[in-house]
């Protein structure tokens, strides 16, 4: 009991200490990409999480401009484009292209909106790649809550997530409406944006969400272990990164992508030899 | 009657799908749907299991009815891991017992520990089909199952099915593009083009000119000729034909 009390009064203090808040902001993010990440993978939506992102930038315009926090102006932008792309989809243009022009449009006027704000000097390189040294302890209860929401959305609706990524009509007999899962997953793609700019930032968001995705499907043997592997090695990547950019006097978003990516693969030659190997031996034994 | 649809018309977007659809399906009965490419059979399922909603007429579905649906074959990315016995358990938990017994009945027993890629055509259709069959389903529904396997792979195929209806006792639809593979055990053909353009008794409608214009068997061709061979090879019941 008496740790316990020690250990509350203590809190405050520990998140004193930036690096803590920075290691806690990393982990909450990793938690809330993994699941999600899978998802967008099995559905091969990785496009759509980049344009996602990178109206993000738009976003961040918005909320200098009407004087809002930054959480709430990027968390409207990603909507407002997930809903955008999934509403203008199937109507004349392959999802690639119109991706594409959405994305980078959006990106291209939210960067034009922020050099209008010429009151306002703000960093436009901490919106691309990340700050998270700088996160606050505002900052870790928005991502910390944010993680909750999407992890606790991700654990109620994974049946009927899972099914409608398999087939919508089979989801449908059983049930569920695919369409209400669609937009479960823009929703929570869009808080995840929300939540990470201040982790990655925008240009890396789609990575945060792929590579640790990416990296567990050759060792899971169900979606449910696939995700969980993915959010371990989302949270090592995320934890080793931070110390590495310390040491290396690296910047801390990229840190993190570049050990995630390093994780990939490795992870992918490991498996690969592997299965050469065993499909060696299994060749050896036939003959 | 389990399930009846009352004048029905589907329409997606502007373009009219169905028109003025009326069909019942009794229980224990055999019904199957066939057509050329692009006359809706797809859409008549669809709209059965209530993917789509009808833009005119009444879809009436006997009280309690539980439905299993099979799709036509589907495309499951290889970026999602997934076992039998994982895919059986969607999304409701069965117990062991259970899924057993419908993989049994599908003619896969054993297979639980598998991951689904690497499933043939074959037992990846029996797979769908034991997860349709979970529900106990009073009325099973088949969209093109043996889309992809080879003739002798769905003659096996359809030969799973009837001993499933005798054993579970259950009534089916089934979008065939197959005729003279499924007569056998079929009680009632529709044939859709748009609307029903006839119906009844496997025997004729074969002979029915509607069928025979629709298909473009009604010239002295090559696939007339295939589909009485195919009736030799698999009508061994003595159902009434003339080669």
């Amino acid at each position: 009991m008496v740790t316990i009390a020690i250990a509350i009064t203590e809190l405050p203090t520990v998140l004193d200490d930036f690096l803590v808040r920075a290691t806690l902001a990393s982990i909450g993010v990793a938690l809330a990409a993994a699941p999600l990440g899978c998802f967008i993978v099995w559905r091969r939506m990785a496009y759509f999480g980049d344009a996602t992102a990178h109206a993000a930038v738009l976003g961040v315009a918005l909320s200098l401009t009407l004087s809002m926090p930054i959480f709430t102006g990027v968390l409207i932008a990603a909507l407002a484009m997930a809903v955008a792309v999934t509403a203008l989809s199937g109507r004349g243009f392959a999802m690639d292209t119109l991706l594409g022009v959405m994305a980078h449009t959006s990106l291209a006027i939210g960067l034009v909106a922020v050099s209008f704000l010429s009151g306002v000097r703000i960093d436009l390189m901490s919106y691309l790649f990340g700050d998270i040294l700088a996160v606050g302890k505002t900052d870790l209860m928005v991502i910390w809550g944010g993680a909750t929401v999407v992890i606790t959305l991700m654990t109620v609706r994974w049946p009927g997530l899972l099914l409608s990524t398999l087939n919508p009509d089979l989801a449908l007999a059983n049930g569920f409406n695919p369409k209400r899962e669609q937009m479960i997953l823009t929703i929570a793609l869009a808080i995840v944006v929300a939540v990470a700019i201040k982790v990655v930032g925008v240009l890396l968001i789609a990575a945060m969400l792929i590579v640790p995705a990416a990296t567990a499907r050759p060792f899971s043997r169900t979606p449910e272990a696939m995700a969980i592997t993915a959010a371990v090695i989302g949270c090592i990547a995320s934890v080793s990164g931070l110390k590495a950019a310390f040491v290396f006097d690296t910047p801390t978003g990229p840190t993190i992508v570049c050990i995630a990516a390093l994780f990939f693969l490795v992870g992918n030659m490991v498996w690969r030899s592997v299965g050469v190997l065993s499909a060696g031996s299994r060749e050896s034994n036939e003959t | 009657m389990l399930i009846s649809c009352n004048s029905l018309s589907v329409h997606l977007g502007k373009r009219s799908i169905l028109r003025d659809i009326s069909l019942t399906v009794e229980p224990g009965e055999i019904v199957t749907i066939i057509g050329p490419n692009g006359s809706g059979k797809t859409t008549l399922l669809r709209a059965m299991i209530g993917a789509v909603a009808p833009s005119a007429g009444q879809l009436i579905k006997a009280r309690g009815l539980t439905l299993g649906y099979v799709p036509q074959t589907l495309h499951v990315d290889e970026t999602l891991p997934m076992t039998v016995g994982r895919f059986m358990r969607l999304p409701k938990r069965g117990s062991r017992v259970e899924i057993d017994t419908a993989l049994s009945q599908a003619g896969i027993p054993g297979l639980e520990k598998q991951q689904i890629m690497s499933l043939s055509g074959g037992q990846f259709q029996r797979l769908l089909l034991a997860k349709a069959l979970l529900g106990h389903p009073q009325l099973l529904l088949l969209d093109e199952p043996t889309q992809g396997l080879d003739h002798r792979g769905s003659a096996d195929f359809y030969h799973q099915i009837s001993m499933v209806r005798d054993e579970i006792g259950c009534a089916i639809v089934m979008i065939s593009h197959e005729l003279h593979v499924v007569m056998r055990k079929t009680d009632r053909v529709i044939c859709l083009n748009g609307h029903i353009c006839c119906e009844g008794k496997p025997e004729t409608v074969s002979n029915s000119p509607e069928y025979l214009s629709l298909f473009g068997l009604d010239g002295d061709n090559e696939s007339a000729i295939y589909l009485h061979h195919g009736h030799h090879r698999y009508s061994h019941n003595g159902a009434t034909h003339r080669a």
